[in-house]
């Protein structure tokens, strides 16, 4: 593969604080420099040059949950699909989000997908193994296996454990095997039947609602049973004020737990379910303004590290129903980095702050090495175009599922460019 | 994709076409208030006007009325197919649990079919919230639809007909004191008269049952909350009382009926904490000895089966503005 040189683009990087116009020198798909006009490598005098002047150079995203479908709910979506749509909106590294119909036992269900990915070659798909067989709650799958075939971590989703007993020992097991354990907090007892936040909306619309305290009691459990066993936890998906609260003590009290929020959160609230909007039919379900306001402030002060899209394609009858029989989940995966961004534009967190949110914690989160402009780093990067208005449409969207409450938002920065280890995945045509 | 067939919410305002006229009659919510007392002035001249000359103006001739109950009431159904009957609509009555959806096929496609069989209204009861919007967001422009109890959101037709009954009785509405007793939560009469109340601006509203009973942020809504039966009777002219489901005890939202009755029960001790001349309203079926007392229900003070013959009555009215172009 031929070098490259992306040529005074500003390069913004996270991790190392560099916020600065510079050439980066890319060889064998990773970093081999980062510098001005005048640095002079070997080997890079036939390389091919990207003016990149004018534009912003940031680490592809890496998204901690996509419910990529396939293989088992190919109806829904495909990586085919989905690493295009990914690539496309300037996510580079997808972690592959285990459920009951596309279960992650074994290491042949890992190499399944790695091989499909590999037809591909679009983005990277790191995949989460299952916690326990068939996330049944019940049994333990071979955590040792899944780790040996590269699984980032371990899951249940949102499926129960069958007991707290269960789930103390998957938990135990799992740290045994040096994993992380990504755990969806929810007290499935106290989400009985619920399909929304229970606050003053679910009472207006009369819908079955999920308290906030059937999120924040299963919090509390896990932080408990993190002190009993010594794992490694990441929390996917807070929704409520309570559980920022104890994630934030438990970091206090040195505890090694991170965790996600995905992106529509902080823009959505319960408010949005009126009038039965399906298309905002969630898990965790929306909540108050209240809710929001302290996810932000977690995002602020670190309490949460990673901004996710949680995407989860679903084709048309999934949402064409009445709001209770509709399934949940927003097709997420493209605004990912808009809404990201939109963070640093609206003041709410600095630019290489929010930035950091879905590249160099998600990165850390997953152990991999990539989501950063550093030298060794793979060349995994993005070009972004600052200061162009663009509409969020239906029509213009790539992944198969087209449910997104976000058709019609506009939004400011867009891709031009797409390197996966240093190969072009994605050139925006050329409009002007 | 077909752009009719994007997902997505009817919003409210959708019932009123143009010039506030009614489309469809899914939620009191947010509907105007003029509008609310145009359906009751409709329903006082059908009530008025004596039957063998309602039929001599058949505002429905020719139309087709479907009614698909997804759940069963045989007395809802029945008013509304009297309702319609009486304005010379011809009445379908579909019972869908025992047909299409238990064959697997979808609500849209159910809704479809009966669109190609010329339908004109579909009068809906179902389980599940926000099913009549649902219906109307999906169905052809010329259908209209009315929802006859979706879940524990809305009832809108009962709400309008326990208005219709408490102004005959008691003429304005602000000055009044209404309380609603019981099984809030998991009541869409309570939901809908809540809404009709605060709109028709009665002076005060207020729920009264346990807090296992009472949805979360419901002052919201613009009511007051009591948990003591007594403290909240004390001089309200109207007295609604809901009909508590046996479920509940399941559900450990109650210890027990006999607890409920002693502590939420309407009897004739209670109803001397009310105005003299307070009335007692109950949308049916009432369990005697829980919720209510024979002697009240049975009472002078009851108008329990007058709310039952103004139902015919305020049905037809919403029936008759909906399809049957301007006031008679």
């Amino acid at each position: 593969m031929k070098n490259l040189i992306i040529q005074q683009a500003r390069v913004l990087d996270p991790n190392s604080r560099t916020d600065q116009i510079a050439n980066v020198y890319i060889q064998e798909g990773k970093i081999a420099a980062i510098g001005d006009q005048s640095t002079v490598l070997e080997n890079f005098q036939d390389a091919e040059k990207v003016n990149a002047a004018g534009l912003w150079l940031m680490p592809g995203a890496i998204d901690l949950a996509a419910w990529l479908r396939e293989p088992g709910l190919d109806h829904k979506a495909s990586l085919a699909s989905e690493t295009r749509a990914a690539v496309a909106s300037g996510v580079t590294t997808l972690c592959y989000q285990p459920e009951p119909a596309t279960t992650i036992d074994n290491s042949a269900a890992v190499n399944l997908i790695r091989k499909i990915n590999q037809g591909l070659q679009l983005a990277n798909v790191e995949v989460i193994g299952n916690m326990t067989f068939k996330l049944e709650g019940k049994r333990l799958c071979n955590i040792g296996g899944l780790r040996r075939v590269g699984c980032v971590g371990v899951t249940n989703g949102w499926q129960p454990f069958e007991s707290l007993n269960v789930m103390r020992r998957a938990m135990e097991y799992t740290s045994t095997h040096d994993l992380t354990v990504f755990m969806y907090p929810l007290e499935h007892g106290l989400a009985a039947g619920g399909v929304m936040h229970e606050g003053e909306v679910s009472t207006r619309l009369g819908l079955p609602a999920i308290p906030a305290a059937a999120e924040t009691v299963a919090v509390a459990q896990i932080i408990a049973l993190m002190e009993l066993t010594g794992s490694r936890v990441h929390f996917c998906r807070l929704s409520a004020a309570g559980s920022v609260r104890l994630i934030r003590q438990a970091k206090r009290d040195g505890l090694a737990v991170t965790a996600d929020v995905a992106a529509h959160q902080l823009y959505l609230t319960e408010r949005n379910v009126l009038d039965f909007d399906p298309l905002c039919h969630v898990r965790p379900p929306l909540r108050a303004q209240a809710d929001r306001d302290a996810l932000l402030q977690g995002l602020s002060d670190g309490t949460i590290d990673a901004i996710c899209s949680d995407h989860q394609p679903h084709e048309l009858d999934a949402k064409l129903a009445p709001f209770q029989q509709t399934e949940p989940g927003i097709s997420s995966l493209e605004t990912l980095v808009p809404l990201t961004l939109r963070l640093a534009e609206d003041g709410v967190l600095p630019l290489l702050q929010a930035l950091r949110k879905i590249t160099f914690n998600p990165a850390r989160i997953i152990g991999s090495n990539a989501g950063c402009i550093a030298i060794g780093a793979p060349a995994d990067l993005v070009l972004l175009k600052p200061d162009v208005l663009w509409d969020f449409t239906l029509e213009t969207m790539l992944s198969q599922g087209k449910n997104t409450p976000f058709a019609g938002w506009s939004f400011n920065g867009q891709v031009r460019r797409t390197f996966l280890a240093g190969r072009t995945v994605y050139q925006a045509p050329e409009a002007n | 994709m077909h752009p009719h067939l994007k997902p997505g919410p009817l919003p409210l305002s959708m019932q009123l076409a143009p010039g506030n006229k009614l489309k469809h009659f899914l939620t009191v919510e947010g509907l105007p208030y003029q509008l609310l007392h145009d359906i009751m002035d409709r329903a006082e001249q059908f009530v008025t006007l004596p039957a063998k000359q309602q039929k001599k103006a058949p505002l429905l001739r020719g139309k087709t009325v479907m009614n698909l109950f997804f759940e069963n009431s045989t007395r809802t159904r029945v008013t509304f197919e009297i309702a319609a009957q009486r304005l010379g609509a011809d009445v379908i009555n579909l019972d869908i649990r025992t047909s299409s959806t238990a064959k697997g096929e979808t609500l849209l496609d159910t809704v479809r079919n009966l669109e190609a069989m010329n339908a004109d209204m579909f009068v809906v009861r179902h389980e599940h919230a926000g099913t009549a919007q649902f219906i109307a967001r999906y169905s052809a422009p010329h259908i209209s639809v009315l929802n006859a109890g979706d879940g524990r959101h809305a009832h809108p037709t009962q709400a309008m007909l326990d208005m219709f009954t408490i102004r005959q009785k008691k003429g304005a509405f602000e000055p009044l004191k209404v309380a609603i007793v019981g099984d809030v939560l998991h009541s869409r009469v309570a939901r809908s008269q809540i809404h009709a109340l605060t709109t028709l601006l009665t002076g005060e509203v207020r729920v009264i049952g346990p807090k296992t009973l009472i949805p979360a942020n419901i002052e919201r809504m613009g009511v007051k909350i009591f948990h003591d039966m007594d403290e909240g009777l004390r001089d309200v002219d109207v007295v609604i009382m809901l009909r508590l489901q046996r479920e509940r005890m399941a559900g450990a939202l109650l210890p027990s009926e006999r607890e409920f009755a002693k502590l939420y029960g309407l009897n004739e001790q209670r109803l001397e904490l009310t105005k003299p001349d307070s009335i007692v309203m109950h949308p049916g079926p009432i369990n005697r000895g829980v919720e209510i007392d024979t002697e009240v229900a049975d009472g002078v003070r009851s108008v329990i089966l007058e709310q039952v013959t103004n139902g015919i009555a305020v049905r037809m009215a919403v029936m008759a503005m909906i399809m049957g172009g301007s006031a008679a």
